[in-house]
């Protein structure tokens, strides 16, 4: 079973893989590390979890605007997500998106973070505007 | 996205290589965002001097200019970079000269920060040192389309100063420093800018403190919305917006709030929802406020205090003066420090008044620059700080991996003085 979402290419490029979903906003600068990609908000409900290799489904970015210096470290470190998947467009989720040059997507008919559960398989097909997910076996559905 | 002729002959390197990237930068990000078009901008806020591992391999293989081009442009092309196009100043970044053998930083960054500074100082970037631009002479007016990072200083420049600016990044405002252009997007349509949520505070909202933490309420509960702020509010000076500006970019993403009767573009609370239906209010009681005090203060169990930060956003005089007058004549505890954090430009005024001497005195520092956050350095051993400021309370446990506790600029005094936390917010109440 299947599941297929459209929403607004945000940077173009495919992408599949598994999903790491986060329910909530994300902080770059004193939210991630990007030596390691992991998320370092102590309050976090991903606090301590790597993004690195991931789909990264999560609802938008919040916090300093090193936002998109960050992600964009990621990519230079080697520790970046797969694609980005987010619910809500901010110039921080848009440019971190951008220089982190991985695919990207936003804009849904459905919210993603909702759809997507951790460990799911994603593709992300950002030309076409659309996202198919392959819920994981046992993924607790809601 | 339409690009109007003069922005097309950029992209199609007019203008030289350089500028073609800034421009090729400007239409992903427009695409990315859905953005129709780019508008003029002359105010461009950025960072390109910050020192930072990533960034002194880059300057190994290729200079400064192979640094901006991957960092400030996203280009991986060997390009020379030319003078800024528009005004453009740099936000804070690294600790300085000023903070050697006071903040265990490394030398290294310093002198490369320096060496960063004689590069973009000669192509026209001024060196303001600071996330409060707009304390040291970048003051844009009402209306003026503004291409600024540091959350802090876009909501303030949005809200208080009536200007217009996303929260740009690095890239963004790199480009844009080269093409006089940022996406037209976002704050800069008017009708974006009017209020989508009312929260009317019940408790009354006074001093620092209190403006901070109504900031981390409102942040928490709107995200990246534009609150209007109603109610029990009293009238709020420079360091009340700046601080609750920050508090709330830190806990959520805002970066335009109205405050009737005050802020530029809301002369009512009509006109904040731009003649539109007013919303329910959400109401800020005593019961969240005291849930905001305990949320700042459940980040460390120990109430020995060995650092003290005043000064996040950087201080202005009133808030260095008021901290010499906690200090003067007072000595720290021989294990606590405390620094205060300001520009250097307001830092030369602090010495010329005298209050640097008496912080100084009293075994305190001034500093510029900085912040213990952004350069990730604090006194060598701290396990736990102290501070006045909503946002630097919230990151920096997670940035160092030490305890927090949160007061009024008297209770972080008193606890470099004495070396033990013992804040307490119905003291504050008593006190006002």
């Amino acid at each position: 079973m299947t599941i297929e979402i459209r929403g607004r290419c945000v940077v173009p490029g495919y992408a599949e893989g598994e999903a790491l979903v986060s329910h909530e906003t994300i902080s770059g600068w004193g939210g991630i590390d990007p030596a390691t990609g992991t998320i370092i908000e102590r309050r976090h409900e991903l606090f301590g979890v790597c993004f690195t290799g991931k789909v990264l489904v999560f609802p938008g970015a919040k916090g300093s605007s090193g936002w998109s210096g960050f992600f964009q470290s990621t990519r230079l470190l080697g520790t970046a997500p797969l694609a980005m998947v987010f619910t809500t467009m901010t110039t921080k989720a848009a440019l971190g998106a951008v220089v982190t040059r991985v695919p990207a997507m936003s804009e849904f008919d459905h919210d993603p973070t909702e759809v997507v559960n951790t460990g799911d398989w994603v593709v992300v097909a950002a030309d076409q505007g659309l996202l198919t997910v392959t819920p994981s076996r046992g993924s607790a559905r809601r | 996205m339409r690009l109007t002729d003069e922005e097309k002959a950029m992209l199609d390197g007019a203008e030289g290589p350089a500028v073609a990237a800034a421009m090729d930068l400007l239409v992903r990000y427009g695409d990315a965002l859905g953005a129709e078009r780019l508008c003029e901008t002359r105010n461009v806020a950025g960072t390109m001097t910050q020192p930072s591992p990533v960034k002194a391999k880059l300057v190994r293989e290729g200079g400064w200019n192979k640094s901006f081009a991957v960092i400030n442009l996203d280009c991986d092309d060997d390009i020379e970079i030319p003078p800024m196009r528009v005004p453009t100043c740099q936000l804070q970044h690294g600790f300085s000269d000023d903070a050697l053998g006071i903040a265990p930083y490394p030398p290294n960054m310093v002198e490369l920060q320096g060496d960063a500074e004689s590069f973009f100082g000669g192509r026209g970037v001024n060196i303001l040192a600071t996330c409060t631009p707009y304390q040291v002479g970048n003051l844009p007016v009402r209306g003026e389309h503004c291409a600024w990072m540091e959350s802090s200083a876009v909501v303030y420049c949005n809200s208080v100063l009536g200007a217009r600016t996303n929260c740009e990044g690095t890239a963004s405002t790199g480009a844009a420093s080269l093409t006089g252009r940022i996406p037209y997007w976002g704050n800069h349509l008017p009708e974006n800018r009017h209020g989508t949520h009312l929260i009317e505070s019940r408790v009354p909202v006074d001093g620092f403190l209190d403006w901070g933490m109504f900031g981390y309420f409102v942040g928490d509960l709107v995200q990246e919305a534009r609150p209007v702020i109603s109610g029990d509010l009293r009238r709020p000076d420079l360091n009340d917006l700046k601080h609750f500006g920050a508090a709330a970019a830190s806990s959520g993403g805002v970066e335009i709030y109205h405050l009737p009767g005050t802020t530029p573009e809301a002369p009512t609370l009509a006109a904040a929802f731009g003649g539109g239906r007013l919303p329910e209010p959400v109401v800020y009681g005593e019961r969240e406020r005291r849930q905001v005090y305990e949320t700042l203060n459940n980040q460390g169990t120990s109430t020995d205090v060995d650092f003290v930060l005043l000064g996040c956003p950087h201080a202005s005089l009133d808030q260095i003066a008021r901290a010499a007058r906690a200090l003067e004549g007072r000595k720290l505890n021989p294990g606590t420090e405390l620094w205060v954090m300001t520009p250097r430009a307001l830092r030369s005024v602090a010495d010329r008044n005298g209050y640097t001497r008496v912080i100084e005195e009293a075994g305190g520092k001034v500093l510029t620059d900085s912040c213990p956050a952004m350069s990730r350095s604090a006194p060598v051993g701290t396990r736990v700080f102290a501070t006045d400021s909503a946002k630097q309370a919230h990151y920096l446990p997670a940035i160092l991996g030490i305890e927090a506790w949160f007061g009024t600029l008297e209770e972080c005094v008193d606890a470099a003085v004495t070396g033990k936390w013992r804040g307490d917010l119905r003291a504050v109440e008593g006190a006002r």
